[in-house]
C-alpha cells in the first residue's frame, strides 16, 4: 500500500461482503489468509497472533487466530453474532461481515447477509457439498445476494484433483442456481497454503480462473439502475427558517432504490399527493440526478405536507400501499414469535403498529421443503408470516428492492428486535409442504 | 430511463458506483438523521479529536443548510492538550453550537473521584460521562468509534443499546438488519451511536483530506518537549510528568490519537501535510493503538488471554 497515492485511494469502490462456513472448513483461516496476504495486517497484530500460537505450542502463526479476537467471549459463553473486519487492496475496500462458523445460527448469516453484495460460501473438498452447505446457498437465496463464492477449500489434503474440484463445482452450481442465486463463481484453494486465496496457486495450473482476492476485487458493485424503481424514504424535513433560507424545506434521505432527476414529477406516499422535484443536494451541493445509496436532500416545486416515514416515488412508478403484508421472514430474537403477537413493523423510515395474523408455515433449510402452521417461529426460524399493519405502507416486493422490501419487527414492550423480514414471495413459497409428522425440529 | 451521468467514481465497475469515501459518507449521514428523526436529546460525543472532528463535519453536512439539531458534550480529563481544548472552543463558537462539559477534575476536587497513582486519568472519565449523561437526560450520545480500532470493536453495533448504568451487555445486543436502525430504549436507557463503525484510520484521513477539514496542530509532525515512559513519548506537563530519572529532549513528533496527556503517546514523524501524513500510515506496520500503546504491543484481547492463561 506505501506507493498508492491518495488519489488512487480515494477513488477505489468499496464491496461488502459475508462469509459462511463452520469452523472446520477453514473459514478463520481463509479470513486470516485474505488479511494478511493483502498486507492488512500490520506488525503489532501479526505479534499479537504470534503470540498467541507459540502460546499454544505451534510453531507458525495461526492465521485464524486474527480473527479469534472473539475467543474471549465465547469462553464466556456469550452469544457471539457477526464482527465486521476491513481490509484494502490498491483497487478496492473491504468490510467483510465475519459471521462466527461455530455458532451455526441463520440469524447470523441472514445478518451479515442482508448488506452484503457477495458471499463467500466455504466447503471442505473432502466432504464436498454437505446439508450446512445448502443452508448457506439458501440463505443468499433468500436475502438476494446478488453474488456468490464456492470457496473448495482444503485441496492440498485431496492432492489439488481437479476431477474433486469439478465435481463439487457442479453439484452446487445446479442447487444454487435452481435456488435463484444469480451468479456463482467456484474457487479450488488451501486456505491454509495460501493457494489461490490471494496468490494464483502452483499446485492446480488446471485451473485459469481468478484467485478469491482477485474476485473480490474485480466482481461489479453497481447495479443497472434503469430497471430499478426509484425510492426515496423521507428521514428528516431540514427547515433552517434563518434569514439566509427562509423558506427552505428540503425532504432529507438515503435514496433506497433507482435514482432521482431534478424536473421529474414525483408522489409522496401514503397521501398520494404529487409534485415536482425543483432541486436535489447531495450533502450541500447542488445536482441534476442522484442515486442508490447518495444521501441527498429533495426540494420540491409545491409546499405539500410531508414528514418523515414518507416516501418519495416516480409519478409514473408509484408501489400500491397495503395494510396487509405476506413476508418470508428470519426470526433473529430468543423470544418467539407468534400468531396473535402484537409488534412495530419498521418499514424504510417508518414505524408502525402491526399484528402477526398468520403463520402458514416454516421452512426447512435442509430441503427447503414447508412445514405447515408451526404456530410459532422460534429463533433462527425461517417461515412465511402474515402481518397486518395499523396503517397502508408503500411496501415493494424484496425481489425487487432489498431495502423498500424488507423491514423489521421489534417488540413494543422492551424494543427487542424480532424478526427480518422479506416481503413478497420467496423462492420457497410455492414448494410441495412436507408431512407434519416428520417436524422433528431444527437441528442449528 | 437512460440516465445521464454526472460524476461518475473513476475506475470502477459502473457508473452508479459510489467511490468508498462517498458510501462511507453517505452512509454516516443517513445514520445522522435517523437519530434526529428518532431521538429527543442526541448529543455528540467531541473531544477535539479527528474521530470526533469528522463526525461534526459529517453532521454539518447532513443537516445543511440548516444548523446541526445536536449539542455536543466533552469529557474534560483536566489532561487536555491546550491546543486541542482551543481548537474545541474555536469550533464550538464558529458553528454556534452549545458545548457540555463534564469534567473530571471537578470530580476530584469534590472527592468523589480519586487521582491514580500512575497518574492517568482515562479510567476516570466514565462517571462524569455517564452522569452526564443521566442528568442531561441524552438518549443518543454519538461516539467516533470505529470497528477496525480493536477485535471487541469489530462486533459493536452502529446503534448499541446502554442501560440505565451506561454499559455495555454484549448478550443484548440486537442484530442489526440491512440499515433498519432500531432505536428503541426504556427511559433511563440511551443508544451509543457510532456513524464511523465502518471507516477506517485511513478511510478517516482521507476524507479529512477531500474534504479540508481543519485539525489541532498537535496532529502533524512539530518539535516537542517529551520523555521517555513505558516505551511511548510523552508530553511533558503540569500533569505528573516527567518523574525523577525520566529526562526531557526536544523531538520531531506527532500524535496519531488524541486524548488524556498522561496516557496518549506521540510517534516520531515528519509528517506535516495531511497527504505526507497519509503516505505514513499507509506505510505504518503499526495500527493506530500498537503505535499509542508501544509497551504493549499484543492486542488487548491477546493481553486478557495471557492473563487467563496465567502468564502474569
Amino acid at each position: 500500500m506505501s506507493t498508492t497515492t491518495t488519489e488512487e485511494l480515494s477513488a477505489t469502490t468499496l464491496l461488502r461482503f459475508a462469509t459462511a462456513g463452520s469452523v472446520d472448513d477453514g473459514k478463520s483461516t481463509l479470513v486470516g489468509r485474505l488479511l494478511h496476504d493483502s498486507k492488512s495486517v500490520l506488525a503489532d497484530q501479526l505479534e499479537a497472533v504470534e503470540h498467541a500460537s507459540r502460546s499454544r505450542g505451534q510453531d507458525t502463526p495461526d492465521l485464524a487466530l486474527l480473527t479469534d479476537g472473539l475467543r474471549a467471549e465465547r469462553e464466556q459463553g456469550i452469544t457471539i453474532d457477526v464482527a465486521y473486519r476491513y481490509f484494502a487492496t490498491p483497487r478496492r475496500r473491504f468490510i467483510l461481515a465475519d459471521t462466527p462458523g461455530h455458532v451455526q445460527y441463520t440469524r447470523n448469516m441472514v445478518t451479515g447477509a442482508s448488506t452484503a453484495e457477495l458471499t463467500v460460501i466455504l466447503v471442505d473438498a473432502r466432504n464436498g457439498v454437505v446439508e450446512q452447505t445448502r443452508r448457506h446457498a439458501a440463505i443468499a437465496a433468500l436475502l438476494r445476494v446478488p453474488h456468490a463464492v464456492l470457496a473448495v477449500n482444503k485441496m492440498d489434503l485431496v492432492e489439488y484433483r481437479e476431477s474433486v474440484f469439478a465435481a463439487i463445482a457442479e453439484e452446487f452450481t445446479a442447487y444454487a442456481t435452481d435456488l435463484g442465486v444469480p451468479e456463482v463463481t467456484a474457487i479450488p484453494i488451501s486456505a491454509l497454503a495460501g493457494d489461490n486465496v490471494v496468490e494464483a496457486s502452483a499446485n492446480m495450473d488446471w485451473y485459469g480462473g481468478p484467485t478469491v482476492l482477485e474476485h473480490l476485487e474485480t466482481v461489479p458493485v453497481s447495479h443497472d439502475l434503469s430497471h430499478c424503481h426509484a425510492r426515496l424514504p423521507v428521514q428528516y424535513v431540514i427547515r433552517p427558517q434563518t434569514a439566509d433560507h427562509p423558506d427552505y424545506r428540503g425532504y432529507a434521505g438515503q435514496i433506497a432504490a433507482g435514482s432521482f432527476r431534478v424536473g421529474e414529477s414525483v408522489t409522496v406516499l401514503p397521501s398520494g399527493r404529487t409534485s415536482k422535484i425543483s432541486g436535489i443536494d447531495v450533502l450541500g451541493r447542488p445536482v441534476a440526478v442522484a442515486w442508490t445509496a447518495q444521501s441527498v436532500t429533495v426540494l420540491l416545486e409545491d409546499d405539500i405536507d410531508i414528514s418523515r416515514g414518507d416516501l418519495i416515488v416516480p409519478a409514473k412508478d408509484a408501489p400500491a400501499t397495503t395494510q396487509d403484508i405476506e413476508a418470508t421472514v428470519c426470526h433473529v430474537a430468543d423470544q418467539p414469535l407468534t400468531v396473535g403477537h402484537r409488534v412495530l413493523l419498521k418499514h424504510g423510515t417508518r414505524t408502525v403498529k402491526a399484528i402477526v395474523k398468520d403463520i402458514p408455515s416454516r421452512l426447512t433449510l435442509d430441503d427447503l421443503s414447508l412445514h405447515p402452521h408451526p404456530g410459532q417461529l422460534v429463533a433462527n426460524d425461517i417461515g412465511r408470516v402474515k402481518i397486518r399493519t395499523a396503517e397502508r405502507l408503500p411496501v415493494d416486493s424484496y425481489a425487487d428492492s432489498r431495502r423498500t422490501g424488507s423491514f423489521i419487527l421489534i417488540d413494543p414492550a422492551d424494543g427487542t428486535t424480532l424478526t427480518a423480514g422479506m416481503v413478497g414471495e420467496s423462492f420457497a413459497s410455492p414448494e410441495p409442504v412436507r408431512d407434519e409428522t416428520e417436524d422433528d425440529g431444527w437441528d442449528f | 430511463m437512460t440516465a445521464t451521468v454526472a460524476t461518475p467514481a473513476e475506475g470502477t465497475a459502473g457508473p452508479y458506483a459510489l467511490s468508498h469515501l462517498d458510501a462511507l459518507e453517505s452512509e454516516a449521514v443517513h445514520i445522522f438523521r435517523e437519530v434526529a428523526g428518532e431521538f429527543e436529546r442526541p448529543v455528540i460525543l467531541f473531544s477535539g479529536g479527528k474521530d470526533s472532528i469528522v463526525m461534526l463535519h459529517l453532521a454539518l453536512k447532513a443537516f445543511a443548510p440548516a444548523p446541526v439539531p445536536f449539542t455536543l458534550l466533552h469529557v474534560d480529563t483536566g489532561h487536555n492538550f491546550p491546543e486541542v481544548l482551543d481548537y474545541r472552543d474555536r469550533t464550538v463558537a464558529e458553528h454556534g453550537l452549545r458545548l457540555h462539559v463534564a469534567s473530571v477534575q471537578d470530580y476530584i476536587d469534590r472527592g468523589v473521584l480519586k487521582e491514580r497513582p500512575d497518574g492517568t486519568r482515562n479510567p476516570l472519565q466514565t462517571l462524569p460521562l455517564t452522569e452526564k449523561i443521566q442528568s442531561e437526560r441524552f438518549d443518543a450520545v454519538f461516539g467516533g468509534g470505529r470497528r477496525d480500532e480493536e477485535k471487541a470493536r469489530a462486533k459493536e453495533r452502529v446503534f448499541s443499546l446502554r442501560d440505565e448504568f451506561s454499559q455495555w451487555d454484549p448478550r443484548r445486543q440486537r442484530p442489526e438488519l440491512w440499515n433498519l436502525y432500531n432505536g428503541r430504549h426504556a427511559p433511563g436507557e440511551h443508544v451509543r451511536v457510532f456513524p464511523l463503525s465502518n471507516w477506517t484510520e485511513l478511510d478517516v484521513w482521507q476524507y479529512i483530506a477531500r474534504e479540508g477539514i481543519e485539525l489541532p496542530q498537535i496532529y502533524f509532525a512539530h518539535e516537542r518537549e517529551v520523555f521517555r515512559r513505558a516505551g511511548m513519548w510523552l508530553t511533558a506537563g503540569e500533569w505528573g510528568g516527567p518523574k525523577d530519572g525520566e529526562t526531557v529532549e526536544k523531538r520531531q513528533v506527532r500524535y496519531r490519537t488524541v486524548g488524556d496527556m498522561s496516557c496518549t503517546g506521540a510517534v516520531d514523524s515528519v509528517a506535516v501535510t495531511l497527504d505526507q501524513v497519509i503516505a505514513e500510515i499507509a506505510a505504518s506496520r503499526l495500527t493506530e493503538r500498537g503505535a499509542t500503546r508501544a509497551d504493549d504491543k499484543l492486542s488487548e484481547a491477546a493481553m486478557e488471554d495471557r492473563k487467563r492463561e496465567g502468564y502474569f
